[in-house]
């Protein structure tokens, strides 16, 4: 079968992961790597599930890699970091069957809280790591890599980035693995190997020296295909790897080019015969100047960060621009129109009808500080709503009220307030409830709880009541889990009830003791909810022009210049009726319902 | 063949782009898409290439390149008319949609787009979609006249356009779409 399809570089992860036999599949979602999984779940073989966070999806891979099963664990770069514990300490037991770790990056932040380059995680760790450049080998490096796995007994990163995981480009298919002594190995039981205490540790650490050498002499290679060396006009020679390779042979098709596949360890001897062989060696790489100066650190001389960025993403604009600066092109510029310069900008906003606005609308309106968390709702951090002050990472949000109420004591904490969506509760925010709870806080946390992991594309969570393939589960209970870990205070609220939902806020800050608020609601996205969809306008003869209602921050509501009234759009208005308890001259009406 | 489209969040970019990809695929060129998802589906603005040729290799249009920019919006039309090439060619939606900040009346929705591309001679081909596209019968298929628009002016004949669209869009939305196609493939 050689069938041809054009892919986005996530999805072609997933089939690679099935042709080459892989039975369990985790991760915790997170943009730009969340489709890997989404796909994988379509493939009955694979036993494929949404973890809490990332650290346990680790920890569940690592552990059906050591029972026998071929294992893919995905997360977004930032994801490794909550798996960072068991991550460095797996790589010192091995594996048994084969275990991929794919980690996607995101330069330029297109929807990430900071910019981080994984490269990192793997020197630190000394785990191998592998960076497709387009589709097709986003598909071929994750089988290569359950492969190298298991020869070099080491778990290997799949490095991605936003632009190789969001772009498509065409792959062959080819039939899943039928070798069952592959897909399924007998359970190692091995505990020298897999109990991490010191004395065996110890001896592993010298073990994992000599699998870095023997990767090093494993890339360098040609036959193993981690390195693609062109030798095309040898006065510029290029080292560069994923994205930044297409970019490069972009600009310059006619330099000597060197791709890495594996982008740690690097491929010593392979490096520098090439830089030996052309006149002048620059290396393009994205964020951090890993390859750099490790070739620097080798006595070989190179041009990289001198004339680069280090900063965000490149593109093949960026690169040509720095080599023509540095004087080695000189290509004319392309001409750009441009029609006006401050055009207004269009960040991204919760949707219309969505649950999160009331909760947002009364904590602005009643001036609290918010410390808010990673999810759509933090999308209420920005105009009109403006309700959040802080957002760190996933779960900060309940430890930091809490560390307002240590800096500033009880008054303070009754001005503050904890937001947390359920996703996020489930993924790192209970241990902070936890915390606040054993040491006597006073915290109040409001858990926006819209049943789903709303802002990567709607992934089922603990709250959802539904698993990854479809299947019924449990539905945790918030109000009983409150009470269990010992605060007294637990309400649950109807988010559109705007006044119950003032007066709860109201009182749960004032409280002397710790409360957790759930305020309650799908998302209005989710497929099959029930929902009341309410017909409402405004009545021009009521409205008078305050732009109260501007004040929710709904794209649906507008204001009218030339009538000085506000204005419903209906082919974007869900007719959640949020919008009409905020008008104050009642000027938002309900229609006469069309069906 | 550089492709951008630009839109907002929610309006169909996404699918668009699997037409575009689809139909490249089909008459046998390397193709490469590329979209940023995530926030940016929350209504803000959006951004997908598509590129196809003999060998594509990066995913990314360059600024001043782009032989079509295929805008659903106006503004974001104007946003990102610097990706067209010098004799490329903008197809925009005239429908305006209101960001935040001119919501809230942080600032105003520019007045003067459509004048502006005119006076640098720009090569604009503007269409209300959106009254098009309630007349097909659903108001989802912007998206749809603006390919018909698109297909019009390319030099790619009019079946694989319609092939790519069936290949690509669901079964029980494709009469409406199709119709949306022919209505856009109609105008001038
Ligand atoms: S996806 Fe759901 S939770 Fe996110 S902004 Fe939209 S309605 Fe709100
Ligand atoms: S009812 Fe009001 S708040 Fe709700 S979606 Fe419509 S305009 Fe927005």
């Amino acid at each position: 079968m050689s069938k041809k399809e054009l892919l986005l570089g996530n999805f072609a992860v997933a089939r690679g992961a099935y042709e080459a036999g892989a039975t369990v599949a985790t991760a915790y979602p997170g943009t730009p790597s969340t489709e890997i999984t989404e796909y994988i779940a379509r493939y009955d073989e694979i036993n494929s599930e949404w973890s809490t966070n990332e650290k346990v999806a680790l920890e569940v891979a690592i552990g059906s890699s050591i029972a026998g099963s071929r294992s893919i664990v995905s997360m977004k770069h930032v994801g490794l970091n909550v798996a960072a514990d068991p991550f460095m300490t797996v790589t010192y037991t091995g594996v048994n069957s084969g275990l991929v770790i794919a980690v996607a990056d995101d330069p330029s932040m297109h929807s990430s809280q900071n910019e981080q380059d994984t490269r990192y995680f793997g020197m630190a760790g000394k785990c191998p790591v592998l960076e497709p450049s387009n589709s097709q080998e986003c598909k071929d490096y994750t089988k290569m890599a359950f492969e190298i796995s298991e020869k070099f007994d080491t778990p290997v990163i799949l490095r991605l980035t936003t632009r190789i995981s969001h772009s498509q480009s065409i792959v062959s298919l080819e039939n899943r693995i039928t070798d069952e002594e592959i897909i399924s190995r007998p359970y190692d039981k091995n505990p020298d190997k897999y109990i991490s205490a010191p004395a065996n540790a110890r001896k592993r650490r010298v073990i994992i020296e000599e699998r870095l050498d023997k990767l090093q002499e494993f890339a360098n290679n040609p036959k193993n295909n981690l390195i693609n060396v062109e030798y095309n006009d040898k006065a510029i020679g290029i080292i560069t790897s994923g994205a930044s390779y297409q970019y490069a042979k972009e600009v310059c098709p006619n330099a000597s080019f060197f791709k890495l596949g594996m982008v740690y360890p690097l491929p010593k001897e392979a490096i520098t015969e090439f830089v030996n062989t052309c006149d002048k060696v620059y290396v393009i790489e994205e964020l951090e100047p890993i390859f750099e100066k490790e070739i620097k650190s080798w006595g070989l001389n190179v041009i990289g960060k001198e004339i680069f960025p280090t900063i965000g993403e490149l593109s093949p604009e960026i690169i040509r621009n720095c080599l023509k600066e540095a004087g080695e092109l000189n290509s004319e510029s392309l001409v750009t129109y441009d029609v006006q310069e401050d055009l207004p900008v269009r960040p991204p906003v919760l949707c219309p009808g969505c649950h999160h606005r009331g909760p947002f609308y009364i904590l602005k309106k009643l001036k609290l500080n918010v410390s808010g968390d990673i999810g759509c709702y933090t999308l209420g951090g920005v105009p009109p709503l403006s309700a959040i002050d802080t957002t760190i990472c996933m779960g900060a949000s309940i430890g930091m009220a809490h560390g307002f109420e240590m800096a500033k004591g009880k008054e303070f904490a009754k001005k503050s307030v904890a937001v947390i969506g359920d996703s996020t509760f489930w993924h790192s925010g209970v241990t902070g409830l936890i915390d606040i709870v054993y040491n006597k806080g006073n915290s109040t946390v409001i858990v926006l709880d819209n049943s789903i992991t709303a802002m990567t594309g709607h992934q089922e969570n603990p709250s959802t009541g539904k698993t990854l393939k479809g299947d019924i589960a449990p539905q945790i209970d918030f109000v009983a889990l409150g009470k269990a870990i010992g605060i007294k205070r637990v309400v649950e609220v109807d988010a559109y009830d705007l006044e119950k939902l003032e007066e709860v806020i109201k009182t749960e800050v004032n409280a002397e003791e710790p409360s957790l608020i759930i305020t309650k609601r799908p998302c209005i996205l989710i497929k099959g909810i029930k929902f009341e969809y309410k017909d409402l306008q405004v009545n021009s003869e009521k409205c008078n022009g305050c732009k109260l209602c501007l004040r929710i921050g709904c794209p649906a509501i507008s204001f009218n210049n030339e009538t000085k009234k506000a204005e419903i759009n209906k082919s974007l208005c869900v007719g959640c009726g949020l919008c009409v308890d905020v008008c104050k001259r009642s000027a938002i009406e309900l229609m006469e319902k069309k069906d | 063949m550089n492709i951008l489209i630009a839109a907002v969040g929610g309006q169909g970019a996404v699918l668009a782009s699997k037409v575009l990809g689809k139909l490249a695929q089909n008459i046998g060129k390397d193709v490469k898409v590329s979209e940023v998802h995530g926030m940016s589906q929350r209504g803000g603005s959006v951004v997908a290439h598509v590129k196809f040729g003999d060998k594509i290799y990066s995913p990314v249009v360059e600024r001043g390149s782009a032989d079509i920019v295929l805008a659903f919006e106006l503004l974001e039309g104007a946003r990102y008319v610097d990706y067209l090439k010098e004799d490329g060619i903008l197809i925009s939606n005239t429908q305006k949609i209101n960001p935040m900040p001119v919501i809230i009346g942080a600032v105003d929705y520019p007045e003067d787009i459509t004048q502006k591309m005119a006076e640098k001679n720009i090569n604009t081909k503007f269409v209300n979609a959106m009254d098009l596209a309630k007349e097909s019968g659903n108001i989802k298929t912007v998206n749809t006249v603006l390919i018909g628009l698109l297909a019009k002016n390319s030099p790619i004949s009019k079946d694989e356009w319609v092939k790519a669209i069936k290949e690509t869009v669901p079964e029980r939305f494709l009469d409406v779409n199709l119709k949306a196609f022919e209505m856009g493939y109609n105008l001038n």
